[in-house]
């Protein structure tokens, strides 16, 4: 699990997984900007499962166009997960 | 240059453990996907994969058909090879009637001995364990190739090409060229795969490809590909050798194109698969116009099936929306490898019988790709159409990478 915030692990992770700086990487940044293309969008969705011990729906990844679509899925999954039990999220 | 003819035909599929069975499940539109439960490396009781249906070969059994020592030194896909190439040699006659020198062996392979490699890995890795000695030659993707030409005697050119989903169909082709060329004077081609492992099912999981329903190619609501595994061979020898030796003659292969998007390792893009498509056309003197039939690679996720489309009409403009389309793959699934094999043996079965494999599960029919696909019950084709000349069908592959493969095959008529 992250130690920072939601929203400055998701950047840590697109940071290394883009190589590019972090400070490049705000909520409001899109994919297209960060050349961010579907199989990065499959690769950073493996860390960020992992870092948040989630499961992300293939639905949600096909609608996700932002950084802070990320940050907001992955707040939305934690919260379900903690009001479902374990193994439910999907 | 040689005319090239194929002459002999076998398989071990999903859908069928001949080609008659095959050929009887194409016709049904029987299909060989269905849920493969918890598999035996399953954690904890999940086997921590989104889908739970593929394609298998049902009942092999190596002991049947091979000698328990080549049963030790082999994986299934080599097994798979063997029995699918003596089918193929046997209905030719094809070893009573060339020298072993003069015949070539051109298979398309991917993935090797994958669940030799997995298991032999984890017992290294996991438990510190001594890896079998046979490990090398049953992971290693030209075994199939090697284990035919021991099996038939075969010592002419012997190789296995890997291009992900187009393997076999870069081998098809490729084999056409050298039978057409007489580098070859005959030639045994085709593709096995046996990837089904937890590992590359694990893989894939994580690619998100793959269907959690059913591999459904060209309707609205597809979702992804369906995994396989098999083996089809297909005997190539000239025309003029094939009609002074009596041969049967299933179809003519006329034309091969091979293209590379050099675009992304994942996404297709359609200016390389209509590449393909129009030097295949072009290498068999033929003219669009003259194509009545595409078995499409039609893996049935969004992307492939939408690109694909889009390729179709840059190389038949207006006549696009007109010419059947089909990808079988919604019947024997996916077999990385081997499938342009397996496709390739559905083509020449539509020709020889005159009559177009269909699409299964297809609800509606993608309003965006404007293809006339198949649905429901075979089509007649190739036949009393009052077109004499249009008897081409292509076999479309197009892999992850951007390889793509294309032959095209020509229904055979005495003249």
């Amino acid at each position: 699990m992250c130690e920072e915030s939601v929203e400055q692990c998701c950047i840590a992770i697109i940071a290394k997984s883009k190589l590019i700086p972090a400070d490049s990487v705000t909520r409001e940044r899109t994919f297209e900007e960060l050349e961010i293309d579907s199989l990065d969008k499959i690769n950073i969705s493996f860390d960020i499962e992992d870092a948040f011990h989630i499961q992300i729906p293939d639905e949600s990844i096909s609608n996700l166009r932002t950084v802070g679509d990320i940050v907001d899925g992955v707040l939305r999954l934690q919260q379900h997960a903690a009001v479902e039990p374990a193994g439910s999220a999907l | 240059m040689n005319r090239v003819v194929i002459t002999g035909l076998g398989c071990i599929t999903p859908i069928g453990a001949n080609v008659s069975e095959f050929a009887a499940s194409l016709w049904a539109g029987r299909t060989g996907i269905a849920e493969f439960g918890l598999l035996p490396e399953a954690v904890e009781g999940q086997n921590g994969i989104r889908f739970n249906r593929m394609a298998s070969v049902f009942g092999f059994d190596p002991d049947q058909h091979l000698s328990t020592g080549v049963v030790t030194a082999t994986n299934r896909t080599t097994q798979f090879a063997i029995v699918a190439a003596r089918q193929a040699a046997a209905q030719s006659c094809l070893m009573e009637h060339y020298a072993p020198e003069d015949i070539a062996i051109v298979l398309g392979c991917s993935c090797g001995g994958r669940s030799s490699e997995e298991i032999e890995t984890a017992k290294l890795y996991y438990r510190n364990a001594r890896v079998h000695p046979l490990t090398v030659t049953r992971t290693m993707a030209s075994a199939g190739g090697s284990h035919i030409s021991i099996d038939l005697g075969i010592t002419g050119p012997v190789m296995n090409l890997s291009t992900a989903c187009a393997s076999a169909t870069h081998a098809l082709g490729t084999a056409f060229h050298m039978v057409r060329s007489g580098m070859s004077e005959a030639a045994i081609a085709g593709g096995h795969e046996a990837p089904l492992t937890f590992g590359f099912l694990r893989a894939w999981d994580s690619m998100r490809v793959v269907s959690p329903t059913a591999c459904r190619p060209f309707s609205a609501d597809r979702d992804g590909m369906t995994l396989g595994e098999g083996a089809a061979m297909l005997v190539l020898e000239s025309l003029d050798a094939a009609l002074a030796r009596g041969a049967k003659i299933f179809a003519e292969v006329v034309g091969f194109g091979m293209s590379a998007d050099a675009h992304h390792i994942t996404q297709p893009q359609s200016d390389g698969a209509a590449l393909a498509m129009k030097k295949a056309l072009k290498d068999a003197g033929a003219t669009p116009d003259q194509v009545a039939y595409i078995n499409a690679h039609g893996t049935g996720t969004q992307a492939n099936d939408a690109v694909e489309a889009a390729a179709i009409h840059k190389v038949f403009g207006d006549r696009a929306a007109k010419i059947p389309v089909s990808s079988t793959k919604s019947l024997h699934g996916h077999s990385i490898g081997a499938t342009g094999a397996l496709e390739a043996l559905a083509t020449v079965l539509a020709l020889e019988e005159g009559r177009l494999p269909f699409n299964v599960g297809v609800t509606t029919i993608d309003p965006e790709i404007k293809l006339d696909v198949i649905l429901n019950e075979p089509r007649p084709g190739f036949q009393d159409s009052g077109e004499p000349d249009r008897e081409i069908a292509l076999s479309n592959s197009l892999a992850f990478g951007g390889l793509n493969a294309v032959v095209a095959l020509r229904r055979y008529r005495l003249a």
